[in-house]
């Protein structure tokens, strides 16, 4: 390299830094970095990598009574693609992320930005109350919202007879989507709070302050300087979301204990496609809609984050 | 005199708006600690009582005797799955916060060929569903027969992208070439630099990482779900979930209720321990995600 021919006074080239330049720098730009990699890499391929490509090829085979496994091509991803329901499942997690995602995000920015602009008082209680539930098992989370819903003992039924309000129906059909969707703004507000927190944190402070100097009000502030700012961190809740919303299986999983006939076996496509590996045996069909529901989480994340990027 | 009430109507104002906003997050912080409220004074109930009383407010005290039964029932079983389940959670959260600390300095700090396409796939992996891997995860550990077995839920646990990417983003703005420059001038070894001098510096981001691993394996319910099928090795979401489906069918031989309850809220308590001791942490350690 030119540096190890050129002398100067600095101290990055004396003669120990220069031999290891010139000795050292071949071998450890190849071996060192991988060293570090290698406990990570060697997982990562043994339990996330192998585990997927032998589900795509789960996908492009069936097991029959007669005849062993059999190779059936891509007729498993088609009748997944046409599958009825899978496209239950997937419209109600659209539904669900539609109204839920902008509701959680739009609250764990107020959150945030109230936090950030010491705008409360006692801001650390609020920082980690709020941020609690992140802690709570969703297996509990889910019990604990199950029997506040229940129609016949639970508190929130209780207090709405007691008003002569009637017994909500928070486990129907009509509503189970929206209990479901109050459990997982519940569980992880929190955490995007925690998220859009950290990154107005990073605002210079300087900017904030000529902004307020040039006489803009809080809300200026916050529209036009403090919200653009931390926009990829916004565009990253969200993303986490989407992938997090259509794959949504512990809540629903719990709640078919307490209402097995609007839950079913076909709910959200996670369950779905739990019940088609577990319940039916259907293990080649189960991979084949799983990859297709993972074509759904990738496609959505990327129209999301090509869409955000296009405004910026 | 003029400016001087000029000065105090603000500060009034300002302390008013800021009595405003502090209310509305009130009423919100009700509602986040409802339900574990909730979970406190329905585990101090006796089972009859918790389809009797108010669910809100408590009742004849009975939690020391509820305790008891969620620890001896079905020959104490609930005290196996808290083991069980610190097992998994603190083998699993040390291990993927090293190997992603490892990881994330790996490529925040070296070039090497085809970094860019390995951090590529590494974070495109949060996309898969879980049900992608875990279905195919439990028919490959069968054939290799560690299924059924705490390995089946530690090592596919010791992966984590998002530590990779976190640890990557607050390796490459704390720790300065120019430190190990220095270093490497002093004659240190690459692996001995990582060791004494950047993991020190790393320690608040493995600290994050450390506790997200924790957490999102003390809390995991799907992979020992399907992985597992022997009692003694169920984590506590996987035995409470058990628990739980039994009582809600009814009938003398299933598990009471009360001891649903009780166990839920025995089994969240370590973890809101950890999250309180280890504020500093997770509140300046998540800043590296919100950055990049």
């Amino acid at each position: 390299m030119s540096d190890s021919s050129q002398l100067s006074l600095t101290p990055s080239s004396s003669p120990a830094a220069r031999v290891w330049h010139t000795r050292r720098r071949a071998l450890q730009r190849t071996l060192v970095p991988f060293a570090f990699l290698a406990p990570f890499l060697v997982l990562f391929a043994f339990f996330l990598i192998t585990p997927l490509v032998y589900a795509l090829r789960m996908a492009l085979y069936n097991e029959r009574l007669v005849g062993g496994t059999v190779f059936v091509g891509l007729s498993n991803l088609e009748q997944a693609v046409q599958d009825p329901s899978f496209y239950t499942g997937l419209e109600h997690m659209a539904l669900l992320g539609v109204v839920q995602i902008p509701i959680m995000i739009g609250i764990a920015l107020l959150f945030a930005l109230l936090l950030d602009a010491r705008a409360v008082w006692l801001p650390s209680l609020f920082r980690l109350g709020f941020f609690l539930p992140f802690a709570v098992p969703t297996v509990v989370a889910a019990l604990m919202w199950g029997d506040l819903y229940a129609p016949s003992f639970g508190p929130l039924a209780q207090i709405s007879r007691d008003l002569g309000l009637g017994t909500p129906g928070f486990l129907t059909s009509t509503w189970m989507l929206g209990s479901l969707g109050n459990i997982v703004t519940w569980e992880w507000t929190g955490y995007n709070m925690i998220i859009l927190y950290a990154a107005l944190k990073t605002i210079p402070p300087e900017i904030v302050e000529a902004a307020a100097v040039d006489g803009a009000t809080p809300l200026q502030t916050a529209l036009r300087i403090r919200i653009p700012f931390i926009a990829p961190a916004l565009v990253l809740t969200v993303v986490f979301s989407i992938i997090g919303t259509l794959q949504l299986f512990n809540e629903p999983q719990i709640m078919s204990v307490i209402a097995p006939q609007v839950i079913g076996t076909s709910y959200t496509p996670n369950v779905y496609v739990y019940n088609l590996a577990f319940s039916s045996h259907e293990f080649n069909y189960a991979a084949a809609v799983s990859f297709v529901l993972g074509g759904f989480v990738f496609l959505s994340s990327y129209v999301f984050i090509f869409l955000t990027r296009k405004q910026r | 005199m003029t400016a001087l009430t000029f000065l105090e109507q603000g500060f009034t104002r300002r302390n008013r708006r800021r009595s405003f906003a502090t209310l509305f997050l009130l009423l919100f912080l009700i509602y986040f600690l409802l339900p574990l409220f909730w979970l406190i004074v329905s585990s101090t109930k006796s089972d009859p009582q918790l389809f009797s009383t108010f669910g809100l407010w408590f009742a004849h005290f009975n939690l020391v005797q509820n305790l008891r039964e969620v620890f001896t029932y079905d020959g104490g079983i609930y005290l196996t799955w808290l083991g069980n389940t610190a097992l998994y959670a603190i083998s699993a959260g040390v291990g993927a916060a090293l190997f992603a600390t490892m990881a994330g300095y790996a490529f925040a700090k070296y070039r090497f060929r085809g970094r860019g396409v390995l951090f590529a796939v590494v974070l495109g992996s949060i996309m898969i569903p879980q049900t992608a891997l875990v279905i195919p995860l439990y028919l490959l550990l069968s054939k290799v027969g560690i299924i059924n077995t705490p390995f089946a839920v530690i090592l596919p646990s010791l992966i984590s992208p998002v530590g990779v990417f976190l640890m990557r983003v607050y390796a490459e703005r704390a720790v300065p070439d120019a430190l190990l420059d220095a270093a490497r001038v002093d004659g240190a070894g690459e692996f001995r630099i990582f060791r004494s001098v950047s993991f020190r510096i790393l320690v608040p981001g493995f600290a994050t990482v450390l506790l997200l691993s924790f957490v999102a394996t003390w809390n995991n319910y799907f992979l020992p779900l399907v992985v597992l099928s022997t009692p003694k090795y169920y984590p506590l979401t996987v035995g409470l979930a058990q628990w739980n489906s039994s009582s809600s069918a009814g009938g003398g031989a299933n598990v009471l209720f009360s001891i649903v309850v009780a166990g839920s809220l025995v089994a969240v308590i370590p973890v809101a321990i950890a999250f309180l001791l280890l504020q500093r942490y997770w509140q300046g350690g998540l800043t590296a995600g919100g950055v990049k």
